[in-house]
């Protein structure tokens, strides 16, 4: 495998990894509280469900799209969501978010699994729908993960193993903890992934632009495939530059130096286990994974 | 609510969070980059150039959407 091979793999892995954590979290909060068959039966679904969405989405895509169209469009989204995930982990490297707390997500799902009322014959529809509904949006995002990273390295099985070696891996862990697994470090992981898709998302989305040009190939980066890692090197620095001028001020002296000072604007609400619980807070102190 | 118009409304918020996500200026950031990239190379701009220009205009746009994002907010 070449090195474009392995930063495909390792990308989908970890973003696998942190998708499977948030979609863990959900099922075991059902599990507890509803009942394991309700849970199960929707994680079941839900699979079911992505795997035809996967098989659809993968042959439409790789059918109809010419090579430098399906470089655009998907380097586009790619590029889009990794910005993202940048964004929010330079917020919450800086102290200007709070961090993702599994823990947290876990309390607010069982909260709202006791509240929902019991169900008096059959599967238990709140667990079912709830685990599905959480199974299949996440997994969602590791659908497109696998493919928008597979069909452009045309090499969608390389990504394929990737995220079915951290499905078993979160699988394994959650069968041995029996408890949502908080001390995988989502938040250090999603920095992680957000630099590799950036740095892939604009290798392809600018190599994509080529379908504008006659013939409708590709645009090429000088260094081909040698590209990523120099863009991926300026997205790590730029990160680290954003991170250092962006650290929040202790309390006392944002009160001293910046009486408005501002947080970055969030929507009111989500509906994904991702941003249940970090959408609209700001730390005041720095923790120890915060400064990492 | 019915669970499963609960799920398409779920599942719609889904792609509304991918694309839009917690800033929108991040989307606009990325087009408006590309928009420039594919300018610049129609306007004769050398390949190489223009690609390596466009990687750098996508980081330029991001930054300037972050700082709009956290900028001071004067109080009306």
């Amino acid at each position: 495998m070449n090195a474009v091979t392995w930063g495909l793999v390792a990308a989908v892995f970890v973003a696998c990894i942190v998708e499977m954590v948030e979609a863990t979290t959900i099922v075991l909060a059902m599990g507890f509280t509803r009942g394991w068959r309700s849970a199960i039966a929707g994680t079941i679904a839900a699979l079911i469900a992505l795997a035809a969405f996967t098989i659809a989405a993968g042959y439409a895509l790789a059918t109809w799209l010419p090579e430098a169209a399906l470089q655009l469009a998907i380097g586009t989204l790619l590029l889009i969501f990794g910005l993202q995930w940048l964004r929010k982990a330079i917020y919450r490297s800086s102290g200007r978010k709070s961090l993702h707390d599994e823990d947290a997500i876990y309390a607010e799902e069982v909260e709202a699994a006791r509240k929902a009322g019991d169900t008096k014959s059959g599967i238990d529809m709140f667990g079912f729908m709830v685990s599905f509904k959480g199974v299949f949006l996440e997994g969602l995002e590791v659908v497109f993960i696998v493919l928008t990273f597979g069909l452009s390295a045309d090499n969608v099985p390389a990504a394929a193993y990737g995220a079915a070696a951290a499905i078993v891996l979160v699988l394994v862990a959650a069968v041995i903890a029996r408890k949502p697994l908080s001390m995988v470090p989502e938040n250090t992981l999603k920095f992680g992934v957000g630099l590799l898709l950036t740095a892939f998302g604009i290798f392809w989305s600018i190599e994509g632009l080529g379908i504008f040009r006659d013939g409708h190939h590709s645009l090429e980066f000088p260094g081909a495939d040698l590209a990523i890692l120099y863009f991926l090197a300026a997205v790590i620095a730029l990160s680290w530059l954003l991170i250092t001028l962006l650290r929040k001020p202790s309390r006392s002296a944002s009160r001293a130096d910046t009486p408005t000072a501002s947080t970055p604007s969030d929507p009111p609400h989500h509906t994904s286990g991702d941003d249940a619980a970090d959408s609209t807070q700001t730390t005041d102190t720095l923790t120890p994974e915060a400064t990492r | 609510m019915n669970p499963v118009w609960r799920f398409l409304k779920a599942f719609g918020q889904f792609w509304y969070d991918f694309i839009i996500g917690d800033d929108w200026k991040i989307a606009v950031s990325v087009v408006l980059a590309l928009a420039v990239t594919l300018a610049l190379y129609k306007a004769g701009l050398a390949e190489g150039a223009v690609t390596v220009i466009g990687g750098l205009l996508v980081l330029v746009a991001f930054t300037l959407a972050l700082a709009i994002d956290i900028r001071p907010k004067t109080k009306k």
